[in-house]
């Protein structure tokens, strides 16, 4: 392979070398005019590009759903404030008088992964949650299979459930929405409880669908603060953590529609949540202009994106992270104007304890919306002071203060 | 930037033209650094030079010395694996295990550091040894056991995945204490034209003054000969095994340092060096170092990591759509090689249309040359 000899004349090879950056430029080109017609990212260079309907956006940005989340954001949530993980939106019930048991049961969990910090504080709740219950003699025993992020991984994993693990119920938090579609029915088919939650399916087979209210919610939430805090024209820099997750795609669904209408010019990013990539990214913004807000579809990365203001020099954005702890940290020690979008962690106990329920044959609700509440400037401080002692990767509304174990468990971070 | 070129050019050429002036060293210094600049190796830094016009005219405030001192700091981790990935190519093997190692060597920082300030040296001694064992492993590996590198270094790629996603279930954790962050972070401070000269700067040049006369000293014209053809170097008395491990310590030592650099420009997150092996392949094929072996400049290399970050910032301020800029950095990153490709036959051309040596026509020919390699390779 080295030995071989190309014979190409000067002029042919100097002309190659000239056409990387013409190639470059004209490579960019297709990219700049199609993303007149079906991307609008970039509204400040096409001023007509907010009227045309972006692709991404017909994809994941479903009005009604929308419509939905904005008045759910509002509502009032039957049960007791105190106790967040068990309240609800009044709405249908699923009667379970059929899955009435008086011995305590085996659970069987098909995780989609533990591979992000929000997932990993949710899953340690979730395993004192399982404590308590087994201590009740509500549960005997707890199967859990962690697919990886693996779409194939988790349908193996529920049909292995299916038919070996000699279940009593099923707990599924899907990796992906299409794909676990029809494990999840072959699940419901068996006829003992399926209880889904966080990400959704496109059935509604389940005996509950556990969430929060929603991506669009969050998009909406953020979105307002910053319009709130921001002239017209201002520029904010999204960081989104990676395309095609739906409850990711309808945060920023909405907030860039929201950014659109009210003259916020937004570029968007995909970093992995890659601390470098987002200090990259940010860089060169800063180097283009200032940039005077920052959006995150997740808080995972929130203080390298403020350093990356403090190495530049810069003044601080406004900014939108998550409720979690590295981030509450880092708002209050830089003053900067922020808000904390929560996407209740709590909800990790809600699945046990909905499973109580069944078996003690109390109804649930069919879609059980959990409260979704961002974290203002105000309750910082409060909440700062309640998870003094958490790590960074730990989330404030984790809501297991009464649970076992508590807080050495959450404070040491074992992960079972 | 001739300083390497005649070596790797005489090795093959030497068998030809016996007793002929090496052509790469023929003429005056600005011919030949003209000459080197069409090689790969020299066109790489055409290629980096062009892509900063495009960036500067692109965003003036690029070209300030303060926005780009800051620009080359941050390209320090790249660079440097770069270089330390360009040992193990020129020695004709392969090291995955890089980005691996580097995402390593974040968690141990964020993870044994945390806010002990003492414990500051421990862990970069810890650091070193660890990069130094991990190297170890992969070249004698890939020397004694004969296993392809391709698949050692893919093997330690996958257990210390498998260590980091042990240590932090796959999320990020805590940050180590702010002094040792300093070293990827901070800099000097109130420095004339550009304000700041950050300390990775400073551990680029360092390495890349050390890297150069490392391939000026014997084991460096080793570790060429080795790449261009190991049983030539064993007959020669090279300890080709040794060669090699050596190469390979000094790619995982360099991934160790350019895990100290991230620790503390970005913070700790098991997915930072998350492909950083194929950035610095990349780097350094683009700085026209032959897959393969034996031939390419150690700095080629770095440009080539220049050449790469300047090119992702381009993209950046041309605001290409993010779902498509994966796409965009692919396409242009096989143009170039294609590109330098082109370049290397070019920077050969001399020594074919030299009229004057009628005799060498032949001698350029793999033909003359394969015949021996193949019967020694038997």
């Amino acid at each position: 392979m080295r030995r071989k000899i190309h014979r190409a004349p000067m002029a042919v090879a100097s002309a190659l070398l000239l056409g990387v950056f013409a190639t470059s430029c004209s490579t960019e080109d297709p990219t700049d005019s199609t993303s007149g017609t079906d991307e609008s990212s970039e509204t400040s260079e096409s001023p007509d590009a907010s009227e045309e309907s972006p692709a991404d956006e017909q994809e994941w940005f479903d009005q009604a759903v929308y419509d939905e989340q904005y008045e759910q954001r509002s509502a009032t949530f039957e049960g007791d404030s105190a106790t967040p993980w068990l309240q609800y939106i009044d709405g249908e019930m699923t009667d379970t008088a059929e899955y009435k048991s008086n011995k305590a049961g085996k659970a069987c969990f098909a995780n989609a992964s533990i591979s992000n910090p929000w997932r990993q504080t949710g899953w340690i709740t979730m395993n004192q949650q399982l404590e308590a219950l087994q201590e009740k003699g509500v549960i005997s025993e707890m199967e859990t299979r962690d697919a990886g992020d693996d779409d194939n991984t988790q349908i193996a994993d529920i049909d292995y459930f299916i038919s070996e693990g000699n279940c009593d119920a099923f707990i599924i938090s899907p990796n992906s929405t299409a794909a676990m579609t029809d494990a999840v029915e072959r699940a419901c088919e068996t006829g003992k409880p399926v209880v889904v939650f966080d990400r959704g399916v496109e059935t509604d087979c389940a005996t509950t669908f556990i969430h929060p209210i929603g991506g669009f919610a969050w998009g909406i939430d953020t979105a307002e603060f910053l319009i709130d805090n921001l002239e017209e024209g201002d520029k904010v820099v999204a960081l989104r953590i990676l395309p095609g997750v739906d409850v990711l795609e309808q945060r920023w669904a909405a907030a860039e529609k929201l950014f659109e209408e009210n003259g916020i010019e937004a570029v968007d990013f995909f970093t992995g949540a890659d601390p470098t990539e987002i200090k990259t990214f940010i860089t060169d913004e800063l180097n283009k202009g200032e940039v005077q807000g920052v959006w995150m579809d997740a808080g995972d990365g929130a203080v390298a994106a403020i350093e990356a203001f403090e190495d530049f020099g810069a003044d601080l954005p406004v900014m939108t992270g998550e409720d979690e702890m590295s981030f509450l940290r880092k708002w209050e020690e830089t003053g900067l104007t922020g808000l904390a979008p929560v996407y209740s962690n709590f909800q990790w106990r809600t699945p046990l304890l909905a499973l109580e329920k069944i078996w003690a044959g109390e109804e649930v609700p069919k879609e059980w919306v959990l409260p979704q509440v961002p974290i203002t400037e105000d309750e910082r401080g409060d909440y700062l002071e309640a998870n003094d002692g958490m790590p960074d990767g730990h989330y404030a509304k984790f809501g297991g203060e009464d649970l076992p174990g508590y807080p050495e468990v959450w404070q040491e971070r074992q992960i079972p | 930037m001739s300083a390497t070129t005649p070596v790797s050019s005489s090795a093959s050429s030497s068998a030809s033209g016996a007793g002929r002036t090496l052509p790469l060293t023929e003429g005056s210094t600005v011919q030949r650094v003209l000459r080197a600049a069409v090689t790969p190796g020299g066109a790489v830094f055409i290629l980096a030079a062009i892509l900063f016009v495009a960036v500067v005219s692109a965003n003036p405030s690029f070209g300030e010395p303060p926005q780009l001192i800051r620009f080359i700091g941050r390209t320090a981790p790249i660079a440097i694996a770069a270089m330390g990935q360009y040992y193990v190519i020129v020695s004709g093997e392969f090291d995955l295990s890089m980005g691996a190692v580097i995402a390593t060597q974040v968690v141990i920082a964020g993870n044994y550091i945390g806010d002990d300030e003492g414990r500051v040296l421990p862990a970069i001694v810890l650091m070193l040894v660890i990069g130094a064992l991990v190297g170890l492993v992969n070249g004698l590996g890939t020397t004694l056991l004969r296993v392809p590198s391709f698949i050692v270094t893919l093997g330690t790629m996958l257990a210390l995945g498998g260590l980091v996603r042990f240590l932090t279930g796959g999320a990020a954790t805590g940050n180590p204490v702010d002094t040792f962050r300093e070293i990827g972070r901070g800099g000097i401070q109130d420095v004339p034209v550009v304000e700041v000269l950050p300390y990775p700067v400073i551990i680029l040049v360092a390495i890349m003054v050390a890297g150069v006369w490392l391939m000026r000293s014997p084991f460096g014209r080793t570790i060429i000969a080795t790449g261009d053809n190991p049983d030539a170097a064993a007959l020669a008395g090279a300890h080709v095994w040794w060669v090699k491990t050596r190469a390979f310590m000094l790619s995982s030592l360099s991934a160790t340092v350019a895990g100290i650099l991230l620790v503390g420009y970005a913070g700790v997150h098991p997915s930072v060096g998350a492909g950083y092996e194929f950035q610095a392949i990349t780097a350094v094929v683009l700085g026209g170092v032959v897959l393969g072996g034996g031939r390419g400049w150690l700095l080629s290399a770095a440009a080539g990591a220049f050449a790469l970050e300047l090119l992702f910032s381009f993209l950046n301020f041309q605001e290409v759509e993010s779902t498509w800029r994966p796409t965009v950095q692919g396409v242009i990153i096989i143009l170039a090689v294609a590109a330098a490709g082109r370049a290397w036959s070019l920077g050969r051309r001399p020594s074919r249309a030299s009229p004057p040596a009628p005799p060498a026509a032949p001698a350029p020919s793999p033909t003359t040359a394969r015949p021996g390699t193949e019967t020694g390779e038997i």
